[in-house]
């Protein structure tokens, strides 16, 4: 017997869950200004996230998942992509969101249930939220096919759960990337949960980064709760796809700490003292404790940031809640570029039977 | 000028396409080098080169999935899955994705793609590669569901679903793939979409049908012709949306109807057929409207294959009954 293969999985961090580095800092990290720019939108999406709670349990936005505790894992993504690049997320991005150019106001319409929320004025060619998990995976290796026939050097960056590993779609997805050599890069965000299900129950691999192993690319783990790695190692998959040395897989640790969403009640399945336990790692305390003795950050910056962000907050939310729903004929009128004749006699009586908006 | 088969026709609108539109490229499963198990694709590797014909790996959700992708980036992805037994993978794809991206960025982003796939039985072909899956499509809001039943109808329906900015699922009915020949001018002239086609006037009973049940309804209208019945013969060709307008107008003239299908009876095209027809022409209607359909069964095996398929005999009788119908 010979060995014909073998692997290793590379675990990255940088700051750890004390504030303190444990390993050289990147240049970008050297830059105070840079840093905050990625813990003011760590704490900007803490306060989205809060308010669309609020306002869920208000009755004025539908079901929401919380991205609390993970927030690292999407600003490292946002921050590590170009402009120009290509973002497919699932439904906990919304740090990376915001850092592509989504507004406040189009997450709280989304989540309001308003489609609007999804025709980004600023992320053109980002990806909606995508909610049947893993299914955007394919979509981003299509984005990365694009980029290479076309010669673009851009890349696709595809976010997805723990549970979402476990998917067809999602195999399928990084086995063409590799396959076809192509500019994308898959980020598994491992909250350790899906809805019930504990990330042990989901797959019997020691990681989920070694998935990518099978597809033919490099697969690395890093802390997801620590926004500069995080940065660091996505950043470092990017550009190597952008090289068109191919695709890239990172699994990023960190943790769920809400409910799954607003409609779920994870006592009934998980032991608050995990959660405890979990707060220690929080994303946002870690880089504040390094921010702080760092000597770059302090206690009237701390207020200034809160305040700030939820004015931001506030003034999107009033936004959202100020726009008025859109006009019934919307239903049809997006289907098709122009509506099939067959459809114009539905809309019509559609639009008789519809009650009226004010 | 070559007379053409369907899958001669099919390559050629293809092989425009890529001429006239640099944004088209082809993948699936071996449709480079072995130019598709049909040959749909075949020479177009060596013409256009692997950058735009890609052999892809057996990845039904990928093949689908991936044009999506590509398509929201403005290429025009013809994709092909292999026999649409296989397509069960991909239609999440399309269902949850492809037929909803406009409609959920309100716009921004569009999916102009065509998933190809050869549908039907009647070649004797293994399990699992003779079934008719067009209603499930159909079923689906912004999705166009498009048959063609003749070589010139292939070529003319595949270069408007090409160059449509919304996603079509082109199903094409393998039995007629090399079942007759035609004269195709290789004119660049697509045909239009959503519309029905009129294939033969008659004023005593319209037969509706699509893909390879056009040919049974031709013979079936000979037979009837015999017997001075004029059967009209209708194509919808575009099963989604459904041009009802020109089927409904041959009924009122008409009063009888019977429509015509390859697939599983329950939940078939023909009962929406059907059904509009109730709705429409009521009055007009002189007898009960007809469905001539596969029998709720499993597609068997090809031993008895021709025993499932709706053929002549069936739709004569199913005319005959309209006919002489109180
Ligand atoms: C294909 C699919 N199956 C089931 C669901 C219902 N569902 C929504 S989120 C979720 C768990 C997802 O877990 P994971 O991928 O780890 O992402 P997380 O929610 O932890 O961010 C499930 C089962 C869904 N949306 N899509
Ligand atoms: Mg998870």
């Amino acid at each position: 017997m010979k060995e014909v293969a073998t692997f290793s999985i590379s675990h990255t961090g940088i700051i750890d869950a004390d504030g303190k580095a444990t390993g050289e800092l990147p240049a970008f990290a050297r830059d105070a200004a840079e840093l905050i720019r990625l813990y003011r939108t760590m704490v900007l999406t803490r306060s989205f996230d809060a308010r669309a709670i609020a306002l869920q349990r208000t009755g004025r936005l539908g079901t929401y998942g919380s991205s609390l505790g993970q927030e690292a894992a999407a600003v490292g993504v946002g921050a590590a992509m170009r402009p120009d690049d290509v973002l497919l997320p699932s439904f906990r991005e919304t740090g990376a969101q915001l850092l592509r150019g989504v507004s406040l106001r189009e997450l709280f319409l989304y989540w309001g249930g308003d489609e609007r929320g999804s025709d980004f004025q600023a992320a053109r060619e980002d990806f909606p939220i995508c909610v049947p998990v893993g299914s955007q995976a394919p979509h981003a290796a299509g984005v990365a096919l694009a980029f290479k026939l076309r010669q673009q050097p851009r890349v696709a960056v595809c976010v997805f759960g723990d549970g979402a590993t476990s998917k067809g779609d999602v195999a399928e997805a990084a086995n063409i990337a590799g396959a076809w050599n192509l500019p994308v890069v898959f980020v598994v965000v491992n909250n350790g949960w899906a809805i019930s299900v504990p990330r042990d129950a989901q797959s019997a691999a020691g990681t989920l980064a070694q998935k990518a192993i099978a597809a033919g690319m490099p697969g690395v783990q890093v802390d997801g709760n620590d926004v500069v790695a995080v940065r660091v190692v996505v950043g470092e998959a990017i550009e190597r796809a952008r090289r068109g040395e191919g695709p890239g897989w990172i699994e990023a640790l960190t943790y769920r700490l809400a409910d799954h969403t607003t409609a779920d009640d994870a006592s009934r399945y998980r032991d608050p003292a995990e959660v405890t336990a979990a707060w220690k790692a929080d994303p946002i305390a870690r880089l504040r404790t390094w921010l702080v003795a760092s000597g770059a950050w302090g206690r009237q910056q701390e207020q200034d940031l809160l305040q700030a962000c939820t004015a931001e907050v506030d003034a999107a939310a009033a936004a959202y809640l100020e726009t008025p729903p859109q006009a019934p004929e919307t239903v049809f009128d997006y289907l098709y570029a122009t509506l099939p004749a067959a459809l114009a006699e539905q809309r019509a009586r559609f639009l008789a039977e519809a009650p009226r908006h004010g | 000028m070559a007379e053409q088969t369907m899958v001669g026709a099919l390559n050629m609108a293809l092989a425009r396409a890529m001429t006239d539109d640099h944004d088209v490229v082809l993948f699936g499963e071996d449709v480079g080098k072995d130019g598709g198990v049909f040959r749909v694709t075949d020479g177009l590797l060596d013409r256009f080169g692997p950058d735009r014909v890609l052999d892809t790996p057996l990845s039904e959700a990928a093949i689908a999935g991936v044009a999506v992708g590509a398509a929201a980036q403005g290429l025009r992805a013809v994709a092909e899955i292999q026999f649409s037994g296989f397509a069960y993978p991909a239609i999440d794809q399309m269902v949850n994705h492809a037929a909803r991206l406009r409609n959920r960025t309100r716009g921004r982003l569009s999916c102009p793609m065509v998933l190809r796939m050869p549908y039907g039985g009647g070649i004797r072909a293994p399990e699992h590669h003779s079934e008719s899956p067009e209603a499930m499509f159909a079923h689906i809001p912004g999705l166009r569901v498009v048959i063609p039943s003749s070589p010139r109808r292939a070529y003319g329906l595949m270069l408007a679903a090409i160059r449509d900015p919304d996603p079509v699922v082109f199903l094409e009915p393998k039995r007629r793939y090399r079942a007759v020949r035609e004269d195709v001018p290789d004119d660049g002239v697509a045909l239009p979409l959503d519309r029905c086609f009129i294939e033969r006037d008659g004023g005593d009973v319209t037969l509706v049908a699509w893909g390879a049940m056009l040919a049974e309804c031709h013979t079936a209208a000979e037979a009837l012709a015999g017997k001075g019945v004029q059967a009209e013969i209708i194509d919808v060709a575009t099963l989604k949306p459904f041009d009802a307008d020109t089927v409904c107008a041959s009924v009122e003239k008409t009063g009888r109807c019977v429509v015509v299908q390859e697939a599983t009876l329950t939940g078939g095209f023909a009962s929406e057929v059907a059904a509009t027809l109730a709705e429409r022409t009521l009055a007009a209607l002189r007898a009960p409207i007809e469905r001539v359909a596969g029998w709720d069964t499993v597609m068997p095996l090809p031993r008895l294959e021709a025993l499932y398929m709706p053929g002549v005999a069936r739709i004569v009788a199913a005319c005959d009954r309209a006919m002489s119908y109180a």
